[in-house]
């Protein structure tokens, strides 16, 4: 869809996606898909490419299409490169309540980007998503893997300081 | 399926269905209409769309009635208050993203949503958001989209699924966002992909060669038969006028259920190619003019006669195209045989004859119907790329898949089947007919039973492979088997041998022989006596005239051609080719211009094609499938028959040849009695074709593509332009590419400049071999259809 890219599945990644395949009948690999896309767009800078996604299904021996509709569905996966660090920025109903609004445009403001879109320089990319199921700690974002909650204008000035340092 | 039956009632009506069926089952059957969008009863049920939804008497929710099993003592309401709200509810929310301008979208006035909104939308619109919109996508030279219209029925995705094997088409996204499409934008690529137009219940999925040309009400409908292949789909011709339009699958159960292949469905094109022939024309002089009719057939007899008056009546050959109809095939073999020759044939393709005369009353399914082929439960396809001879058969063996069957290949090139196939020999042509043999040796040493001296004789020790063995077994095992004999199988050089040797392993086990021949008519030109050794009816002949290759290979002084384009229909292209510039007379009856031809015959007589001419063709299952005409052909084309009764007129043979319709002539042929050719097989076997490649040499596989078959595919542009259309290439594996210091893209020159052609390396050819595909003026010069040729580089 974007850029012809190089990939293979390394051993490590072949691997841990065995260790799924393992949890499910030996006829039922389609299960794996899931977590066997995870694990190539890890692999693959955040995001899968087509040939990320035809490795999965070719070592899955699913039609490319299947996993083209899995890769689609969920937001998780990205179908388009993205910057080092993604941000995803709750913005369902619970969030929205405790103003995930401002929260949002805070982000906008501080990065200079909008939803879906790269900061120049390639470290963030900004990301608007349905509820984290976190919804205790509303408003909250998650950076990466790791979840951010209650937050502040001051809270994402300091995380973003956090990010631009690494 | 038990007999026992359950009661219910729908709308107040006492109905008698099959337990486990579903509401929408029985109230089809009753003819009790139920809206609906995703419900298709050759696809699985989704339930998605939710426009089927019904009352059902102790429910409190309104059920959809393509999803919910009808149980004894039911009650079911389609037309209550609550049926009726439900359906209204979910019409209007199917049209809050649908654009509602019918007006400019080709499926108006054949649209199912337009339909039924008639009957369950409302005049006005609550929803005055803005509407969702989809970009479309280019599938491909045949299916036009427009996806915003598309309602997310999931018909065309259950389709690939289910039906074809080639997921081409996806739900993709979720929500809101779903979307319909294709897996990053490819075209479409099955044999069948077409079938999606006529599942899509809107105007998402169109046809494109159809696209914006007529709209359904100006269409008059014709009940006709396929054209292609041996399985003679049934389809409706729509006309406008004296134009055909279109072309539709018409449901027949037994033959191709609610499908039509691509080939089936668009050859339609080629009737209104620019290289249609539209008068009479004769060469005077060298050159070409056009005449009246009665001055061609006049020159046609002079030319026939003059050779007779100089030469005996062997001297004269007749060729005629398998996709002629039984009138056709019926008069020209009369004609010919009443000028005192028997040198007429079908086979066109084919190069081994010799056990013409054992041969049975026609090629068919022996007894096997298309639906039973769904029900075995182990196939082998011998020879055959399937999904291109016969894609509806195809589709059939898919479902056996689906039902537990195991399927075996064996063959020459390793063909993508769009099924999982159990096992696959992929081999030299030359060895197929001793892998046969190993096979049958397994099967009589698995049961103990003991062989006939004439195969130990011939055949003796070839070790089985893992994969014979493994099939061998499979077959003993099961009782429902059937080996499928393709174009392959019937075209190879040792191809009686192949036959000889399926007939025996059909007496060691129980085993249907399928024999899948090339054409829409096979069946009916063995049954009409287009063939020198047998007349009409299959009766013996006590002379038996030249077959095809020996009538090419001999030069005779006059040939007459029906329906054939000879750089591109003939296996032994390059013996015709001299032997027509050598001939005094040359007659061709035919649709198009061809190079050869126009440079070659004398007389040209410009014939129907399908759609434009009544006729008759027997299937592979022996039915014989009468169709009218459509059209009226453009200027002076005449339907081939017409011309033949005619040109036997001219000849002065009036009192055989009184027909005043096609159906005279079928019914003659008809009322014959079928001799019953004794079925006692040959009981000598010899590999008299031994053409295993000398040192430095390779072996030719030769085939007919898909789009390449005949005249009127080769002139529909649409299937010209699919990505399923092959160009004339050399295939061949990287390994026998090195052994000839070739690589791809350079250009190869076979057998010292027979002919030049681009390499193409290609991982399905095994070793030693190369695929040269037929069909192709660029590959007519070669003078082996199978059998040994010499590669080399071709010096610039
Ligand atoms: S394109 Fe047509 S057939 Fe396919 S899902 Fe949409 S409406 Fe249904
Ligand atoms: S709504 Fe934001 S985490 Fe649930
Ligand atoms: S037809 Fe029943 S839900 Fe679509």
């Amino acid at each position: 869809m974007v850029e012809k890219t190089q990939f293979v599945l390394s051993e490590a990644a072949k691997s841990k996606i065995d260790s799924w395949l393992a949890k499910y009948p030996p006829e039922q690999k389609r299960s794996a898909v899931i977590p066997a896309l995870h694990i190539a767009q890890d692999e693959n800078q955040g995001w899968l490419s087509d040939e990320a996604m035809e490795a999965v299904a070719d070592y899955l021996g699913l039609p490319k299409m299947a996993v083209f509709e899995v890769a689609t569905f969920y937001s998780m996966y990205n179908l388009k490169p993205i910057g080092k660090h993604q941000i995803s920025v709750c913005t369902n109903v619970s969030c929205m309540l405790k103003g995930s609004d401002k929260i949002a445009e805070h982000f906008k403001n501080k990065l200079g980007i909008s939803f879906n879109e790269t900061t120049s320089d390639g470290n963030a990319t900004l990301k608007e998503v349905e509820c984290l199921a976190a919804c205790a700690g509303a408003p909250a974002c998650m950076i990466d893997k790791t979840y951010y909650e209650n937050l502040t204008p001051e809270k994402i000035d300091e995380l973003l300081r956090g990010l631009s340092s690494t | 399926m038990t007999n026992a039956t359950i009661e219910i009632e729908i709308d107040g009506k006492k109905l008698d269905v099959e337990p486990g069926s579903m509401v929408i089952e029985a109230a089809d059957e009753a003819g009790i209409p139920i809206p609906r969008f995703c419900y298709h009863k050759k696809l699985s049920v989704a339930a998605n769309c939710r426009m089927c939804l019904v009352e059902v008497e102790k429910v409190g929710k309104p059920l959809p009635a393509c999803a919910t099993p009808v149980t004894a003592g039911m009650k079911v309401f389609t037309q209550s208050e609550k049926a009726r709200i439900a359906q209204r509810s979910v019409m209007e929310f199917l049209l809050i993203n649908h654009p509602l301008d019918c007006p400019i979208c080709d499926q108006g006035g054949e649209c199912e949503l337009q339909d039924l909104s008639m009957g369950y939308g409302q005049d006005i619109t609550r929803f005055s958001e803005g509407k969702r919109s989809v970009a479309n996508e280019d599938m491909g030279p045949l299916v036009a989209t427009e996806m915003t219209r598309c309602i997310q029925c999931t018909r065309c995705v259950r389709f690939g699924e289910e039906i074809s094997g080639v997921r081409e088409l996806g739900t993709l996204g979720r929500g809101e966002h779903l979307w319909i499409g294709t897996y990053i934008k490819q075209s479409l690529t099955s044999e069948i992909s077409a079938n999606i137009i006529d599942l899509c219940p809107v105007g998402a999925l169109t046809s494109k060669p159809f696209q914006f040309t007529a709209r359904a009400w100006e269409l008059t409908q014709h009940p006709s038969i396929a054209p292609h292949d041996c399985l003679g789909s049934n389809l409706f011709i729509h006309s406008r006028k004296q134009e055909v339009m279109r072309v539709v699958p018409r449901e027949n159960e037994k033959i191709n259920e609610t499908w039509l292949s691509d080939r089936d469905r668009f050859s339609y094109l080629g009737i209104h190619s620019h290289k249609r022939l539209t008068k009479p024309l004769v060469k005077i002089s060298g050159e070409w003019q056009e005449v009246e009719w009665d001055i061609a057939l006049r020159t046609v007899v002079a030319k026939i006669s003059g050779v007779l008056d100089l030469y005996e009546p062997s001297q004269l050959a007749a060729l005629i195209s398998p996709n002629s109809t039984i009138e056709e095939m019926y008069l020209l073999q009369k004609i010919l045989r009443k000028l005192g020759s028997n040198n007429i044939d079908h086979r066109l393709h084919q190069s081994d004859f010799s056990d013409q005369d054992d041969q049975v009353l026609m090629p068919t399914l022996t007894g096997m119907t298309l639906e039973e082929m769904e029900e075995q439960e182990t196939i082998l396809i011998f020879g055959s790329h399937l999904n291109h001879e016969q894609p509806l058969a195809a589709v059939r063996v898919r479902k056996a898949i689906q039902q537990g069957a195991q399927v075996f290949s064996i063959n020459a090139m390793d063909y993508d089947f769009a099924f999982d196939l159990a096992g696959k020999i992929i081999e030299n042509p030359t060895s197929l007919p001793t892998t046969l043999a190993s096979l049958i040796q397994e099967v009589a040493n698995i049961t103990a039973q003991s062989l006939p001296e004439f195969f130990t004789a011939s055949f003796s020790g070839k070790n089985p492979s893992e994969t014979i063995k493994r099939l061998a077994k499979r077959l003993v095992d099961t009782k429902r088997n059937s080996l499928l004999l393709g174009e392959l199988a019937q075209n190879h050089p040792n191809a009686s041998t192949i036959r000889t040797l399926s007939q025996l392993l059909s007496t060691l086990i129980p085993l249907k022989l399928a024999f899948l021949t090339f054409g829409a008519n096979s069946a009916g030109a063995w049954m009409a006596g287009v063939l020198p050794h047998r007349q009409a009816a299959g009766q013996t002949i006590s002379t038996p005239g030249l077959t095809i290759h020996d009538a090419l290979e001999k030069k005779l002084k006059a040939y007459i051609l029906f329906g054939i384009e000879p750089g591109k229909d003939l296996a032994f292209s390059s013996q015709a080719l001299a032997a027509f510039s050598e001939a005094e007379t040359l007659i061709a009856f035919t649709s198009f211009s061809d190079r050869v031809l126009m440079e070659r015959a004398h007389v040209i007589l410009p014939i129907s094609v399908f759609a434009e001419t009544s006729g008759t063709f027997i299937n592979v299952a022996g039915t014989w499938q009468t169709f009218r005409g459509a059209v009226t052909p453009r200027g002076e084309i005449r339907p081939g028959w017409k011309v033949l009764r005619a040109l036997a007129n001219f000849f002065g043979f009036d009192e055989d040849f009184r027909y005043t319709s096609s159906e005279m002539i079928r019914d003659e042929l008809q009322q014959l009695t079928p001799a019953s050719p004794s079925s006692s097989h040959p009981q000598t076997l010899s590999l008299h074709a031994n053409f295993s490649p000398a040192a430095g040499m390779v072996s030719r596989i030769i085939a007919w593509p898909l789009y390449q078959t005949d005249s009127l595919v080769r002139h529909a542009e649409a299937l010209q332009a699919t990505p399923l259309h092959e160009s004339p290439r050399l295939h061949l594996n990287q390994k026998t590419a090195d052994k000839f210091a070739l690589s791809a893209g350079e250009m190869a020159q076979v057998n010292r400049k027979e002919i030049i052609l681009p390499v193409h390396i290609d991982a399905s050819i095994p070793d030693d071999c190369v695929y040269i595909p037929a069909g192709f003026e660029e590959t007519a010069g070669l003078s082996v259809p199978f059998g040994e040729i010499l590669l080399e580089k071709a010096s610039a």
